[in-house]
């Protein structure tokens, strides 16, 4: 008698809160992540028969996942009020004088990037994917995930160096006054 | 503090804020809704593999 064949299907438990991280990332909503994950595994349950086993089974859910993302939720995360994101802003936290970046200037920044730069950089700089991991999982060539990822990067610099300022300008007056001093002297 | 020491001190928090993201959510426990319906989906597929079996025999 051969071994019982083994369901790649028993796996797919162990990555459920990956796919969380990855579906929050997306849709910066809890709710909408959950419907979401809950959406994609039902349809790995019943595509199973596209997994090789032996590869990259969290590739395969996340890229269920964003095609669930990108065919449904895309248009659900535009019209929700964003709960996660107001409940973030009304705890309000004083400036940080450590240069520490405040974690809701990080998520507002985070939130106005393309969804397609957001989950590169989220595949590549959180979830431990390779370029050519997160090429695959995206559909896309390693070079446009790279490009992507470093757009995404360059992007939130931008932003954040802008937030950064207005902290400054607000909170720091007498580093701004040093600054503008060795202005004058150079 | 130049701009560029600036710059590499935001881009360290950039990338210790992206692993925030994802690991706050990574760490939670998994609410039982998933592991239910991934059980809900094993126990749907048994009985329909009985009701064929039985039909087969």
């Amino acid at each position: 008698m051969m071994a019982e064949h083994s369901d790649p299907r028993d796996e797919i438990v162990e990555h459920l809160s990956a796919m969380r991280a990855f579906a929050m990332s997306l849709t910066r909503n809890s709710a909408l992540a959950d419907d979401m994950v809950q959406d994609a595994l039902v349809k790995a349950w019943s595509k199973i028969d596209s997994y090789q086993p032996g590869t990259n089974m969290r590739a395969w859910l996340f890229t269920i996942l964003r095609n669930t993302y990108y065919s449904h939720h895309r248009k659900a995360r535009r019209e929700v009020a964003d709960v996660d994101g107001e409940m973030a802003a009304a705890l309000s936290q004083k400036p940080d004088h450590d240069g520490r970046l405040q974690m809701r200037d990080f998520n507002r920044a985070f939130e106005q990037l393309k969804d397609e730069q957001r989950e590169a950089l989220i595949l590549v700089g959180a979830g431990g994917f390779s370029y050519e991991e997160a090429a695959q999982t995206c559909g896309v060539a390693i070079g446009t995930i790279k490009s992507r990822v470093n757009r995404a990067r360059k992007q939130l610099v931008e932003m954040l160096q802008m937030s950064d300022d207005e902290v400054l300008e607000a909170t720091d007056v007498v580093t701004t006054t040093i600054v503008s001093d060795n202005k004058n002297v150079a | 503090m130049t701009q560029d020491r600036r710059n590499s001190n935001l881009e360290e928090a950039i990338e210790a804020n992206l692993k925030r993201v994802y690991e706050d959510v990574a760490n939670q426990d998994v609410p039982d809704r998933f592991k239910d319906l991934l059980n809900k989906l094993r126990e749907s597929e048994q009985t329909d593999q009985t009701e064929s079996d039985n039909n087969d025999g």
